[in-house]
């Protein structure tokens, strides 16, 4: 019988070698007579691991990490088609303790399934939430959802059942479901593992979230800079719609849902909801006044629901299980899991699903093991290039949207930028003005004029030019944009700046001519 | 960003000889019949051109309905359009914020140093342009760049020497 071999084909994983490393195992396979099945699958999400190789042995996998393609032909000789012991054996991939202490429900089948078959992913609980979302009423779907207590996970953490119930309760014939897969934010790529891992789950959401609203039509709008994920996507959709998941007739249910992947243009704007639903339009991604929602006022005018990948994907779990379930998880107004994203300076980088409460010191300790340099940690961005910048001092707060909220951050989407003492916060508060003025839709003022004064503002300060007036000057700006952009753009970018100002009033001390921060966005 | 300054072609896009009309013409038809469809229809012509020349907007305009200064504003709004030939090598180099904090800032004055160009720009003899990007969501593995499309890990400046020289420069 042939062995099963599992090698991610996800893109990080594949840009460290994994392509190679299938290919050599093939080739040591073929040399020596061996049966081997290579499922390419998602990935855990356990990037400093890959290429992480796992072999089935007795119906158990056995993990080998970090393999290089010429690790390959040693491994072989180590006898890892039967779980030999080699350097790079990690042992069984579910009792490693990283993975072991996560409470994977959304990520749960990243790296475990063959992320485009479908019996695979009905043999690992897929369907099943549908299965019983088609049993119910919309009123109780969209019930369901709102007493799981699950959040936008895009980073607003609206109640997504309230969401829906107001797009069930909006007048329309015609209503759509918007999956907002535009994940600009760095540090953050849970989106994009999830879609190139476990597209079904997003499919399957999508098609929940059509049965709760009265929705027959769905888009993906998908960031260019994502094509491992679009290449997913796009064979999921084909492979969905041939066995009978969408198109007129879901899985015999006489409900049709039709899905449509839509492809961005490069414009982290896109991100923006309403700015997303115009460039879906064909038209420049430009935000809209609000209101109208766009849950009574969306797509072409018509009620619709907007929701980001994790969310939607997150939809099927709450049906298998049960709001209760789900709600059991986390602490607070928080319930359930996030999966978190540990980035930039760590040694452990990778997707980390928990539930909520867990303190952010004990997350970069336990799963991200400090920093990838070997110094000290400085600073961390939690919740994107939006996110407040905060000091180590601050890193027993709890991720719990309000728990954050209340120290003056934002957990947004869940990433976590690590920064060593390397930092220079100055240069970071200047990057953040720079990258707002750089992805401004230019429709309000604020944000289109005033992230451009921003950065001369800093400039000024750190030439040591009047500093105290710049200083004022630039809280007085910061509060300008805070109060009076149209969307989160512009409305939060005084976050990374007045953190960083707060916390490290130090890095903003005037420096001598030719050191101050260097731009960072077009030179 | 001029073109002399830029080591651009000097190229305007004003005409399209036939082959390439053609190509916008079908663009656009293969897509016109989605809803919103221009965004769709000027990614079908770059990627059938590699570029969208200024030629190919009355002619999406006149397929979609639309006028000249709306498809012009959706194709100068986007980052993603390109309005002069590709050059024959792209190198996109990510500056956000988990690449910065591994180092993205020094490879990006590696990256223009080697190539004798700034972001936007082309190397002196056309072959490479440099490109910025915010975020290839590779951000536990920085700094990340692509290459010709390929997704790269870890890069150093070591790293991007031997990419670059592995494309003859």
């Amino acid at each position: 019988m042939n062995v099963r071999i599992c090698v991610p084909r996800e893109a990080t994983a594949v840009s460290l070698g994994a392509d190679a490393v299938t290919a050599a195992v093939q080739r040591a396979a073929a040399a020596r007579g061996a049966g081997v099945d290579i499922v390419r699958t998602g990935s855990r999400g356990a990037f400093w691991l890959e290429p992480l190789v796992e072999v089935e042995v007795d119906g158990r996998r056995i993990a080998y990490g970090p393999v290089r393609a010429g690790d390959v032909p040693a491994l072989f000789d180590a006898g890892f088609l039967h779980g030999g012991a080699h350097r790079l054996r990690l042992g069984p991939v579910d009792a490693l303790d990283w993975l072991r202490r996560q409470q994977r429900l959304t990520t749960a089948r990243l790296g475990v399934v063959d992320p485009l078959a479908l019996d695979d992913y009905r043999a690992h609980g897929g369907l099943a939430g549908l299965e019983c979302a088609l049993e119910l009423p919309p009123a109780v779907i969209v019930q369901t959802l709102i007493d799981s207590g699950l959040r936008g996970r895009g980073g607003a953490a609206f109640p997504a059942g309230i969401k829906w119930r107001t797009v069930l309760e909006a007048a329309g014939s015609r209503k759509y479901v918007v999956c907002n897969a535009d994940e600009g934010d760095s540090g953050t790529f849970s989106d994009r593992l999830l879609m190139e891992g476990d597209p079904y789950a997003l499919i399957e959401g999508m098609i929940i979230a059509g049965l709760a609203v009265g929705a027959a039509q769905g888009y993906i709008y998908l960031r260019s800079e994502y094509p491992a994920a679009r290449a997913v996507l796009a064979a999921a959709l084909r492979a969905a719609y041939a066995a009978g998941l969408l198109g007129a007739d879901v899985l015999g249910s006489r409900r049709a849902f039709d899905l449509e992947l839509r492809i961005g243009a490069g414009a982290y704007i896109c991100g923006e909801e309403t700015a997303l639903l115009e460039s879906l339009e064909g038209r420049r991604g430009q935000v809209r006044y609000r209101p109208p929602l766009p849950a009574t006022h969306g797509l072409w005018g018509c009620p619709t629901v907007v929701n980001n990948v994790i969310t939607l994907a997150t939809v099927p779990w709450i049906f298998a299980h049960g709001a209760q379930a789900y709600a059991d998880y986390g602490q607070g107004r928080s319930r359930g899991t996030l999966p978190l994203q540990l980035a930039g300076n760590v040694a452990r980088g990778g997707l980390v699903e928990l539930a909520f409460g867990i303190t952010l010191d004990e997350l970069l300790q336990d799963f991200g093991g400090g920093t990838r340099s070997g110094r000290p940690i400085r600073a961390v961005q939690v919740g994107g290039p939006l996110g407040a910048y905060w000091p180590a001092s601050k890193l027993g707060t709890a991720v719990d949207y309000e728990a954050i909220a209340a120290a003056g951050g934002m957990l947004g989407h869940g990433g976590i930028v690590v920064f060593d003492d390397t930092v220079d916060l100055a240069a970071q508060a200047r990057y953040a003005m720079e990258f707002c003025a750089f992805e401004s839709c230019g429709k309000c003022t604020p944000c289109r004029i005033g992230s451009t004064r921003g950065v001369e503002v800093i400039d000024r300060l750190m030439a040591g030019d009047r500093p105290d007036f710049q200083q004022r000057l630039l809280r007085d700006l910061c509060q300008t944009l805070s109060d009076a952009s149209l969307c989160a753009l512009g409305g939060l970018t005084p976050l990374p700046v007045l953190s960083a100002l707060e916390h490290f009033p130090g890095d903003f001390a005037p420096r001598p001519p030719g050191v101050t921060a260097a731009p960072m966005v077009r030179t | 960003m001029s073109a002399l300054r830029t080591g651009a072609p000097a190229v305007t896009g004003l005409e399209l000889d036939a082959a390439a009309r053609g190509a916008v013409v079908a663009a656009a038809e293969a897509q016109r019949g989605r809803a919103g469809a221009l965004l769709p229809v000027l990614q079908a012509v770059q990627a059938a051109l590699g570029w969208v020349p200024a030629a190919a907007v009355p002619l999406v305009a006149e397929a979609l309905n639309l006028s000249r200064a709306e498809v012009h504003g959706v194709l100068t709004f986007y980052h993603d359009f390109r309005r002069q030939p590709p050059a024959p090598h792209t190198l996109r180099l990510c500056r956000a914020e988990a690449c910065q904090a591994v180092g993205a800032a020094a490879l990006a004055a590696h990256a223009q140093q080697r190539l004798g160009c700034g972001f936007g720009g082309r190397s002196a003899d056309g072959r490479f342009a440099l490109e910025a990007v915010y975020c290839l969501g590779n951000c536990a593995c920085g700094p990340a760049l692509e290459f010709d499309g390929r997704l790269q890990s870890l890069a150093s400046p070591l790293t991007l020497d031997a990419l670059l020289a592995e494309a003859g420069s």
